[in-house]
This record gives C-alpha cells, sequence and structure tokens, in this order.
C-alpha cells in the first residue's frame, strides 16, 4: 500500500510532464494508474469480506513511535476505491474539462497528490502518519481551490478553506497525540482494542472533542460548514472531487474509524446525531435558496455529510448499514451530479437555474447520466439513494424507540424527513429545471459535450442504479465489511429494496410527498426561507469575515503598543520590566542580604568618591549642553578610576583613566559637528518624572544586588592559582597581564577583534555614505538617532512601526 | 584533539583579516570570502564528526587546566550549532556574491561577515561564561556595523535601535557575570555547574539567574524584550537580515539552554516557569505582529520571535522530549528562516518590491520559485512531512506528556496563525496578479547564469535540507537526543571539562 501510494505521488510529479507532452489526451494517459489501483484495491474486497484484513507496516521516525503503516480493512477499502475509482473519471473529466488551459499541468501534478494523500489517509494505520496526509489533503485542496488564482473570492475561498481546515487539523493532532499517549500506543488498530479502556479514562471527553475539531472542520459540520459552499470557486472537477466525493468525507472516514475505540459514548452519540442533523437540515434549507446549480449541489453536499455524521453517531446495525449505502450512494450520485453540471456550464456558459431550460434533446447524454444521479438523489426507488433513505429511517426509529433518547430520535427523524425533501426539490432543481420544459437562450449555443465529459457522469449515475438493483452483492463485499470496521466486531446485515409496509417506508411515502408539494411551491420555498434568513441576519461567511479582519485588528493594535517605534520606549520597557523582574525575585526568595548603608565598612576617601560620582551622574542628567554632559561622565569615570586605586588596582585604575581620557577627547571633538542639543530635548515633566524613577530604581536594585554579593565570601582559588603561576608558568610578574595574555589570551584574541571591528565598521560606515545622504541637513543626520523626546521624525515613521 | 575545536574559530577570524588585506581587490576578496566560508564549513563537519563519534570534545587553551584557563568544548548541541553555522555561513556567502552591491563590499562586507560567523562559532565552542560575552560582543559589533553598511537612512534607524538595545543586554550580561562570580569564584561553566549547589544564598543565586534570562533574552528577542528585532531585521542587505535571522537570536536561545541546563537548575519551577509563560507569550506577540505586517521581511523578522517562542518551550519543559523538540526546532528554524530570508530577495529581484501591496503575479512567472518558496514556508508553517511538522509535534507531545494543556493549545494556535500569515504572502505575492501588469514580475529565467546558480543555488540546498530533514527525521532526532541526554544528565559535559588535564 506504501508503494500505491508513493506511486501516486510520484505519478503526480510525472504529470505535468504528461500534460505538456500529450495535451489534447493527458487526461486520459493520467487516470491509467488510478484506474489499475481502483482494480487492485477491488482484488482485496473478496479476501476482507471473507473477514481478513491486512497491515502493513514500514519504520518511518521510530524514535516518536510514526509508522508509515497502513491497514485496508471493510471501511478503508471502501473508501480507497471511491479515492481511485472516482479519481480515475475525474481525472479523465479534467483532461477535457480544461482543455487548453495553461495551468492544466499544474492542476494534474495537484489533483494526483491530493490523491496520494488522500488515500493515506484513509488506508493509514498510524496516527502521526495520518495527520501527515491529513495536513498533505488540506493543502492540495489550497492550492487547487485557488486554482483560478486571478481572482480574490477564490483567493479568500481557498485561504478560508485551508484556514479552516488546518485549525481544525491542528486540534485534531493535539487530540489524537493525547489518544497515543493515554492509549499507550498510535496505531489505529491497537487502539481499536483499548477502547473501553479509553472510553473510561478521565481526558475520554477532551480526547473526543479535540479529534471532533479536526472531524467537523475537515467535513464541513455546523458551524464550520460555511468553508464549503466558497470552496466551490474551484473548477468544477475540484469541487466534485475533493469538496463532494473525498476529501470532506476525511472527517466522516476519522469518525468512522475511531468509532469502535471512542465511539457508543452518550458524549459521543449526543454530539454527532445532534450536529449531525442540524447540519442536515442547514445545508438542506441554504440548498433550496440557491438558483446556481453548483451552489445547490455544494449545500446538498453538507447534508450529505451531516445525516452521514449523524449515522455514525447513532451506531448500531441499522445505522451502519445504513452508513456503507448512503456513502457509496452519495459518492455516485454526487459525483455524477456535480460533473454532469460541469458540463453543462462548459456547453452553455451558465449554472443558473433560471437561465437554463430544455436542454434534454440538446444534450441527452448528459441529460440521461443528470437524471439518473437526480432520482437516486431524491431517494427514489430502485436507486441506492431509496435504499440509504429507507435505512436511515429505520436507524433513527431505531434510537427513537429503543435507543434510549426518544426525544432525540423523534427529533432527529423529523429532521430527517425535512431534509430528504429538501434534498428531493434540489434534484428537481438540478434536473429538471434545465433539461425538461421550454428552451431558454444560454451564452453559448449548447450541444453534447465530448465523450470526456460524460464519460464520468454516466458512469456514477449507472453505478447508483446497479448497486442499488444488485444490493445483494453490495451487502455481501461491502456493506457487511463496512459495518464490521465502526463496530469493530463482525456484523450481520441484510439490506433491501422491499421490507413491507414498515413505518420507514410511510415516512419514505410522506418525504416523497412533502419534497413534490416544496418543489411545486418552490419559489414561494426560497422567499420564504429568505426571510427568515434575513430576519436572523446570521452569515457565517461574513461572520468569518469579521473574525478575521478582527484578528487583523488586533494584531496592528498590539503591535502599535509593542513596537511603537521609539528608541526611548524600547530601552524605558526593558530596563523597567528588568527592574521588576529581578526586585520581584529578590523579594520572593529573601536574597536581599545587603547590609545596610549605614554598616557599611568604607573609609571617608571612598564615601567622599562616591558623592562625587553622585553629583556628576546627575549634573549629566541635568545638563543642556553635550559638552557639559560628556564632561560629567568623564568626571564619574575618572573618580571610578580613583576608587579602584584606592582599592588596590593600579592596572585597571590606569587603563581606566586612559580610556575615559580618549572618550572625552574624541566625543567632544565629533560633537563639535553636531547641532545644537536644546532644539529637540525640551522634555516635558511627567516623562523627566518618569524617566527619573525607572533609573534610580534600576540602579537601586542593581546596588542592592551588588551588595548582597559583595557581603558573601568570594572564593579566592583561581585568583590563588593566578598569583602563584604567573612567575613560574606565565613568566610574568604582573599577574593582571599575565591573566589577559596567557591566562585568559582568547579573551584577549575576542577582545582585539571587537576593537579591530568597531574600527573597521567605523571606517566603513563614514565612507559608505551614500551621496544624497551626505548633502543633506545636519537636522536630518540627528534625527536619525530618534533618542529625543517630542514628534517622531520623518525615520521613526518610517521605521519599524507597522 | 583541540584542533577540531578551534579550526571552526580561527578559519572565519583568519578569512576576515585576509580579507582585510586585499581591501581594495574585489574579486580577490570574494574569492577568498567564498573560499573561507567553504573551509569554514569543513572544519564544522570535521567537529560533528568527531563528536558523534567520540563524544564530548573538550580542549584547554593554552594548556592551563580549567577551570584557571579558558575551555572549548563541544558537546552533540554545541556541534550541531557549529555544523549548521557552517552550512548558513557558506551558502549566505554565496548568495552574497551576487546580491551584494559594489558600495557595501568595497566597504568591508566580507571581513565583517566573517568576524560575524567568528563570534557566532566561539559562542557556541566556549565552555566560558565570560568567554562567552567576548564572543557575544564580536557578535554585536559585526552585526552592528553589518547592519549600517551602505548607510541607508532606514537602516541607519535600524542599526542604532539594534545596537542600543543590545548594549542594555551586554550590560545585564556583565552584571550577571560580575555577581556569579562573586558567589563562586569562576567563570568556567562546568565549574560553575559543581560549585553553584554550594552557595547557600540560593535567593542571589536564583536572583543572579533571573539576570542571566534578561540578558540572553534580549539576545533571543523573547517577549517582552524583543524591540530590536523587529527595527532593524527588515533594513539591511538580503543576505545579511538572512544570515541574522538565521543565527543571531539562536545564539542567545542557545546560551539560554546551556545556562538553564548546565547551571541554573537548582529553582527549575520559579526560573523555568518563568520561561513557560515567557515562551507562549513570545509566540503570540510574534505571531500577532506578523498578523498585522504587509512588507515580507517585516512578516518574517515576526515570525522569527514567534518560532524563539517555541524553542524557549521546548527548554521551560525542560523534560527530555522537551528539549529534543527545543534542539530540532533550532535547526529547522536555522535553515528554513534563513532560506525564506534568501526568498524574499529573489521575490524582490522579480517583482520590484517586499511591499505586498506593490508585487504580484509570481505564481505564473516562475513556477520554480513557487516550490522553492512553498518548502520552507510550509514548514515553518509547521506542515508535514516537512521539517517544521516534527519540531512542532514533538513540542506538543512533549507538553501533553508533562500535562501542560495551556502551552500546548497555545502552541496549535499560533501554527494555525503562522499559517495564516505565511498564505498571506502566497495570496499577494505569488497568486495575485501583478498590480502594474503581468510584464512587472519576471521569471528565474530571466537572471543571468552566474547569477542563478549564486542566488538560486543555496536556496535550493536549504529547501532540500527541510525536505531531507522532514522524510528521514530520525537521523537528527538521534542527534537531538543525544543532545537532550547530555544537556540533562550534566555530568558527561561537566566531566569533560573538568576531567581533562593536559
Amino acid at each position: 500500500m506504501l508503494s500505491a501510494i508513493l506511486g501516486i505521488f510520484a505519478w503526480a510529479v510525472i504529470a505535468p510532464i504528461v500534460a505538456r507532452r500529450w495535451p489534447r489526451h493527458a487526461g486520459w494517459v493520467l487516470a491509467i494508474p488510478p484506474a489499475f489501483l481502483t482494480v487492485w484495491f477491488a482484488s482485496f474486497v473478496p479476501g476482507i469480506a471473507a473477514g481478513e484484513a491486512v497491515r502493513e507496516v514500514t519504520p518511518w521516525i521510530p524514535g516518536l513511535g510514526v509508522n508509515l503503516s497502513f491497514y485496508l480493512d471493510g471501511l478503508s477499502v471502501t473508501f480507497a476505491l471511491m479515492i481511485c475509482g472516482i479519481g480515475a473519471l475525474i481525472v479523465v473529466y479534467s483532461g477535457g474539462y480544461l482543455r487548453g488551459d495553461a495551468m492544466l499541468p499544474r492542476f494534474f501534478l495537484f489533483i494526483l497528490a491530493f490523491m496520494g494523500s488522500m488515500l493515506g489517509v484513509v488506508l493509514a494505520d498510524n496516527v502521526i502518519a495520518l495527520i501527515v496526509f491529513w495536513e498533505l489533503t488540506s493543502v492540495t485542496s489550497f492550492l487547487l481551490i485557488g486554482y483560478l488564482h486571478d481572482s480574490p473570492q477564490s483567493r479568500r475561498s481557498a485561504l478560508q478553506a485551508l484556514l479552516v481546515t488546518s485549525l481544525g487539523g491542528l486540534i485534531m493532532m493535539a487530540g489524537l497525540i493525547l489518544l497515543g499517549i493515554v492509549g499507550g500506543g498510535f496505531e489505529l488498530s491497537e487502539l481499536a482494542d483499548r477502547g473501553g479502556f479509553l472510553r473510561e479514562h478521565p481526558y475520554y471527553t477532551a480526547i473526543l472533542f479535540l479529534i471532533l475539531a479536526g472531524a467537523f472542520t475537515k467535513s464541513a459540520q455546523f458551524p464550520f460548514h460555511f468553508w464549503l459552499p466558497n470552496a466551490m470557486d474551484a473548477p468544477t472537477p475540484v469541487s466534485a472531487y475533493l469538496h463532494s466525493a473525498t476529501m470532506v468525507k476525511a472527517g466522516i472516514y476519522l469518525m468512522a474509524r475511531l468509532a469502535p475505540t471512542l465511539g457508543g459514548t452518550e458524549a459521543w452519540t449526543l454530539t454527532l446525531v445532534t450536529v449531525g442533523s442540524i447540519t442536515a437540515v442547514l445545508g438542506a434549507v441554504l440548498a433550496v435558496r440557491q438558483t446556481d446549480l453548483k451552489r445547490i449541489l455544494a449545500y446538498t453536499t453538507i447534508t450529505a455529510l451531516g445525516q452521514l455524521t449523524m449515522l455514525i453517531g447513532i451506531g448500531g446495525t441499522y445505522a451502519l448499514e445504513t452508513f456503507t449505502v448512503y456513502l457509496l450512494a452519495h459518492a455516485c450520485y454526487k459525483g455524477a451530479l456535480f460533473m454532469g453540471v460541469g458540463a453543462v456550464d462548459h456547453e452553455t456558459g451558465t449554472r443558473q437555474v433560471g437561465e437554463l431550460g430544455g436542454l434534454l434533446r440538446l444534450m441527452p447524454v448528459t441529460a440521461a447520466a443528470i437524471g439518473l444521479a437526480a432520482l437516486s438523489n431524491a431517494g427514489l426507488p430502485p436507486f441506492l439513494g431509496f435504499i440509504g433513505k429507507e435505512f436511515m429511517y429505520s436507524s433513527t426509529l431505531g434510537l427513537a424507540e429503543d435507543g434510549g433518547m426518544p426525544a432525540l430520535g423523534w427529533v432527529v427523524t423529523a429532521a430527517m424527513v425535512v431534509s430528504n425533501a429538501l434534498m428531493m426539490v434540489t434534484a428537481g432543481l438540478v434536473f429538471i429545471k434545465p433539461f425538461l420544459g421550454a428552451r431558454t437562450e444560454t451564452p453559448k449555443a449548447a450541444h453534447e459535450a465530448p465523450i470526456g465529459l460524460w464519460l464520468g457522469p454516466i458512469v456514477l449515475a449507472a453505478a447508483g442504479l446497479g448497486l442499488g438493483v444488485f444490493h445483494g452483492e453490495l451487502e455481501r463485499l461491502l456493506v457487511a465489511p463496512v459495518a464490521a470496521s465502526l463496530a469493530g466486531r463482525p456484523m450481520e446485515v441484510h439490506i433491501y429494496l422491499w421490507g413491507g409496509l414498515t413505518p420507514p417506508l410511510w415516512l419514505s411515502v410522506a418525504t416523497v410527498a412533502l419534497g413534490i408539494v416544496l418543489y411545486l411551491g418552490w419559489p414561494r420555498v426560497k422567499a420564504g426561507f429568505d426571510g427568515v434568513a434575513a430576519a436572523l441576519r446570521y452569515d457565517s461567511d461574513r461572520g468569518w469575515d469579521g473574525f478575521l479582519k478582527g484578528l487583523v485588528k488586533l494584531a496592528a493594535a498590539q503591535t502599535r503598543v509593542i513596537q511603537s517605534g521609539y528608541l526611548r520606549h524600547y530601552v524605558m520597557f526593558t530596563i523597567t520590566f528588568t527592574t521588576v523582574a529581578i526586585a520581584a525575585t529578590m523579594v520572593a526568595f529573601d536574597a536581599l542580604t545587603a547590609p545596610s548603608l549605614m554598616e557599611l565598612d568604607a573609609p571617608y576617601t571612598a564615601w567622599a568618591l562616591a558623592l562625587i560620582v553622585l553629583t556628576a551622574t546627575a549634573a549629566a542628567v541635568l545638563a543642556t549642553s553635550r559638552l557639559v554632559a560628556i564632561l560629567s561622565l568623564g568626571v564619574v569615570g575618572v573618580v571610578i578610576a580613583l576608587i579602584f586605586l584606592l582599592y588596590g588596582a593600579p592596572d585597571v585604575a590606569i587603563t581606566q583613566f586612559m580610556v575615559e581620557t580618549l572618550v572625552v577627547i574624541i566625543v567632544a571633538l565629533v560633537l563639535a559637528r553636531l547641532p545644537r542639543l536644546t532644539a529637540f530635548a525640551r522634555p516635558n515633566r511627567r516623562s523627566a518624572l518618569r524617566d527619573a524613577v525607572i533609573s534610580i530604581a534600576f540602579g537601586a536594585v542593581v546596588t542592592a544586588l551588588m551588595l548582597s554579593v559583595i557581603d558573601l565570601p568570594i572564593p579566592l582559588d583561581l585568583s590563588d592559582f593566578f598569583a602563584s603561576r604567573s612567575l613560574t608558568e606565565g613568566f610574568g610578574r604582573n599577574v593582571v597581564n599575565v591573566i589577559l595574555v596567557d591566562f585568559r589570551a582568547v579573551d584577549t584574541l575576542g577582545e582585539v577583534l571587537v576593537v579591530t571591528t568597531a574600527g573597521l565598521g567605523a571606517f566603513s560606515l563614514l565612507k559608505a555614505r551614500p551621496k544624497r545622504a551626505r548633502r543633506e541637513s545636519p537636522e536630518d543626520a540627528d534625527a536619525t538617532s530618534s533618542q529625543q523626546d517630542g514628534k517622531p521624525s520623518v525615520i521613526e515613521q518610517n521605521g519599524d512601526r507597522p | 584533539m583541540s584542533w577540531f575545536l578551534i579550526a571552526p574559530i580561527l578559519v572565519p577570524m583568519t578569512t576576515a583579516a585576509l580579507a582585510v588585506l586585499l581591501w581594495n581587490q574585489r574579486p580577490a576578496q570574494r574569492a577568498v570570502s567564498a573560499c573561507g566560508a567553504g573551509l569554514h564549513l569543513i572544519t564544522t563537519i570535521l567537529l560533528m564528526v568527531q563528536v558523534w563519534r567520540g563524544g564530548i570534545l573538550a580542549g584547554q587553551m593554552g594548556d592551563w587546566p580549567a577551570p584557571f584557563g579558558i575551555t572549548l568544548v563541544a558537546d552533540h548541541l554545541s556541534a550541531v550549532m557549529v555544523l549548521i553555522t557552517g552550512v548558513m555561513g557558506f551558502g549566505v556567502c554565496l548568495y552574497s556574491l551576487s546580491d551584494m552591491n559594489e558600495n557595501r563590499e568595497n566597504n568591508g562586507f566580507h571581513p565583517l561577515y566573517h568576524v560575524l560567523l567568528t563570534g557566532v562559532t566561539g559562542a557556541f565552542i566556549t565552555g566560558d561564561l565570560f568567554n562567552l560575552y567576548v564572543w557575544f560582543e564580536v557578535m554585536l559589533i559585526a552585526s552592528f556595523a553589518l547592519l549600517a553598511l551602505g548607510s541607508e537612512k532606514e537602516q541607519l534607524d535600524g542599526a542604532i535601535k539594534y545596537a542600543a538595545i543590545n548594549l542594555v543586554s551586554t550590560v545585564m550580561f556583565l552584571i550577571a557575570i560580575g555577581t556569579l562570580y562573586g558567589l563562586t569564584g569562576t567563570l568556567n561553566m562546568a565549574d560553575l555547574a559543581l560549585r553553584l549547589p554550594h552557595v547557600e544564598q540560593r535567593g542571589l543565586v536564583t536572583t543572579i539567574a533571573v539576570l542571566f534570562m534578561i540578558a540572553f533574552g534580549i539576545k533571543s528577542a523573547v517577549f517582552p524584550l524583543f524591540f530590536w528585532l523587529p527595527a532593524s531585521y527588515h533594513t539591511p542587505a538580503v543576505a545579511v537580515s538572512a544570515i541574522f535571522a538565521g543565527l543571531l537570536t539562536k545564539v542567545g536561545v542557545y546560551a539560554l539552554v546551556r545556562t538553564f541546563t548546565l547551571i541554573f537548575t537548582s529553582d527549575v519551577a520559579y526560573t523555568h516557569g518563568a520561561l513557560l509563560v515567557v515562551a507562549g507569550l513570545t509566540m503570540v506577540t510574534g505571531v500577532l505582529g506578523a498578523a498585522a505586517q504587509n512588507e515580507i521581511r517585516r512578516i518574517l523578522s515576526f515570525h522569527i520571535i514567534s518560532q524563539i517562542g517555541y524553542m524557549i518551550m521546548g527548554l521551560a519543559l525542560y523534560t527530555p522530549l522537551g528539549l529534543i523538540g527545543a534542539v530540532f526546532y533550532l535547526v529547522h528554524h536555522i535553515i528554513v528562516k534563513t532560506n525564506l530570508f534568501l526568498v524574499a530577495g529573489i521575490i524582490r529581484r522579480l517583482t520590484g518590491s517586499m511591499e505586498l501591496k506593490r508585487i504580484g503575479g509570481l505564481y505564473k512567472a516562475s513556477p520554480l520559485l513557487v516550490v522553492l518558496f512553498l518548502i520552507p514556508a510550509l514548514s515553518l508553517s509547521g506542515i508535514p512531512p516537512l521539517s517544521g511538522f516534527w519540531a512542532k509535534l514533538v513540542l506538543i507531545r512533549a507538553s501533553l506528556e508533562i500535562g501542560s494543556y495551556a502551552i500546548a493549545a497555545t502552541a496549535v494556535l499560533v501554527g494555525a496563525l503562522t499559517l495564516f500569515s505565511m498564505t498571506k504572502i502566497w495570496g499577494e505575492a505569488f497568486w495575485k496578479p501583478h498590480p502594474e501588469g503581468p510584464a512587472r514580475t519576471l521569471g528565474i529565467g530571466d537572471l543571468t547564469a552566474t547569477e542563478r546558480a549564486l542566488l538560486i543555488g543555496p536556496i535550493m540546498v536549504f529547501a532540500a535540507l527541510t525536505i531531507a530533514i522532514g522524510l528521514w527525521a530520525q537521523p537528527f532526532l538521534d542527534l537531538a537526543t543525544r543532545a537532550s541526554g547530555e544537556l540533562l544528565e550534566r555530568t558527561p559535559y561537566i566531566d569533560a571539562v573538568m576531567g581533562v588535564r593536559p
């Protein structure tokens, strides 16, 4: 199975070359491998029906418990057949639908890569591998929805689909990892055996809802359904394949796959049944409000997804049978309808219900395909859709009568009747309106589509009929194995077209009657729903826009606050934060062991020097001219040198003297070339006070820390070592010098590099000034330092603010 | 044995010196620069091989036994950081040969670039706290000069903010070193690890730990200390911002990882608890910052911050898996982020700007660039099976394993937001038509052959690395596991440093 998936990916990479080489027949050529895989997967079916399951493991990242392990049972083989079978038809269809399009080679690349990813999702046994493929379907879907990338609408829809599904996917990832941690392994087939333990685990609810977040977003369940209709901006083959037949069913697949592991609890049933039913009704209601054929189909897909979710939630024999039947029925008729509508759009130039009519004679084959599919969609016998609907009623009635949730069961049953009746309406809209009735003028003169465009629809529509008629084989080969996968044990199943005059049949009759009534009154029904919608003023799609806008606004606001563009703010924040953090830690951990200043044992000279330092610092801060400020700082430096001298460090003192002297001289020289300070430095009282508080607090905290440390004895073994070895092994009497050039020579090497680089940097900075900058006035040059209070200069506005 | 440790520092230092000697001889300087970067790469590979085969490597400089002299030491973390420095250093150097304009090259780009590599490599290899400070200074001065190189107004504005705030960090670092020395009388990190538990004033140790956290926090651009990064990274030449984006903040993260696994582990609940909060806030503020931007390099700059949060998260979890995640993320991030900046440079070449409003049309015009952008961009967003996915997966799993749900939730949400802002670049620069018409967007075919080799070559190699780490993650995971093991165990490192006698 790994080779099947990798093969499809490899084929995807080759596809653009094939498409360029044989542009006219690319669809047919490229469909060969998926068609072959369909047969290959089909060959497993008899074995699986006999109760075998195939598992295949290739270690990938053993350190993380990640394997490329695959598991083929009833559920996965059914999905694999749909993916490859419909995929092959879609590839053929795409070749015709997008013929001559410049981006067609890339289209094939993406759609085949999607096929590989989707196969991975349904075959993977390892949850991490499943996540990998799951995310890949999101990305390929993104690239495909944005296929018509010149249109802003397409781009928006692609982004929306990607964000909704990957946010869900990420949350699901957390849930699946948690599942793996709790369950003690990442293989789904093994986790299924620990279902009892997992359902009792305190983390069960968390795991369940995290995973459902992924499944619901991917499968467009309420309230995440809004992305799916927008995804219809993609070309029709994409809509038919990804957003109807396969990708949106990934969430359904995951729920089905986890049913034996997590299913059957009250939380599971309630959530799935409620969300599924709401989604089903909502989708159906929204579907009949549409006039664009493709959008109608999009919303009915939501209905189908909701119904499938509901069926998984109900569980039990009937529901599981129905699940399989309905899954296949929907894949067949919806695929056929999408492709058929695409063909109509392709040949007539429009998909609006009102603009189409009387196409039966002009496009007979397409009409046949859509007609058959619509009958299945409407749930009429002997189509597969009929069986699906009958059994759906059996399931919901079962929930009502002996499922332990009577109220929910009846409500859901009613919801299903309504949504199925509305589905009939949509079937009518899709078939009767465009094909029967009076002919209308269409933008393009309509004629039958080429074989590439009608082959897919007709095959799928026929399959819907064939499977309904030969339901016995279907039951043995697929329905029973799938039900077994979902139940986690072998199941006795039986499906039939005629079950006698049972309650489900009467509900079916009621559905058909209601459907006909609603269809005939469609304009009024639509108007009624529109009125309700207008009254509710609820629109998830606009909600999404609001959410994104809010997010960006929040982001911008946050960034404006944090990244104001003023250096002084940055320094202020940094110093304040440091002060608070250090002070808080010192208080919290009782670190303030410093003796009070009065107890300090220091000679009077030291006190005097300290006083001078403080005075000079104050002078520097209060100075109104730069020269005074730099001279005051010079005083500070010199006095510190004196302190070094006082405490017996003449080497350091001499170095300090030299550095201070040079700094004062050089800076004073530079200052001569700068404009006056007073032009900018007019701090207001409040900011001056604030700055003073911050500075003094920072100084106080550092002083307290220093004093606390100095109060403790310092281990002197290193100093002793240096003192004793300096002459004997370092050959120098001056210990400081020997430390610098021998014991810690690497430091000195680094510092030499620093000084050299500083010189180099300064040189290039001066030399490299572009000519236009050199001509600018001194005021501008000064503004670059941006350290002054007052209005932001031009530079700051262009600086790092958003 | 020490030569394996010294060579990665000496080679770029010598290269820088040679490049200075060849001032005003541009072709020769370029050749020396490229060869030097290549040689540096070789030495870093040799060091990695040596450590991989023989375990932690320590060398006492000047043959003075630890803790009296300065020890250079490479464990798996150091070795892999040095290796990645070598790889990035070489790739970006080649890119710069085509990207730098003559003015910048003539004014010392090449020597400064290699001084920067010297500083970064030194910081990764040193086993001495004050020596680390020295390499930080080397980096700071070289990066400041590189930022300002070219002297565009915007650059100077950024460079001054960069230097000013980093000097604050330097001051904090120095105070922290001084006070720590006052408590222990030593600067050797392994020796500190041995002596610090004997200091009775635990409160002071914790306070000094916080001071280190702040000093390195500024360097690694965590919340709320990251101001300098978005202020400066979008201003210099592309090659410069690419190497900065890859390496500079990561030296800060490395320093945090080193000190908070080796030295400050006595009060994990407080220090690492604080780091976890910082990590979460850094992720969120960073990614929101990115969402607010509309220029490619600014978006990418804020992303750096957000992803620093992930690395700190791994450290803060302080479990084997957490540290594995942190190391994995470090390596992955350096490659991917550098690459995205390089791609941003190509985007500017092909469309004329990095302002998203003013560009577009790349999807049609340049299929190769589509691939070369998507690989690092998707990897950055954590899309499987690329490197970023595994990094994120490991971190989320590590946090779930020990029940840190808040940080796990943050990591998940920030992942989605990251994707959001990457798709913004994609939608605007690639899918949207160029506002001035399709002719305004060039394809890669419009570049000269030399440009293609020098500009696109490194990007392709980095993209290939991203894919390789994604598809064959196990060897990288092994490496990260070894690194994480050494960090948590501490004794192998301490023994290697203190036990070695000349």
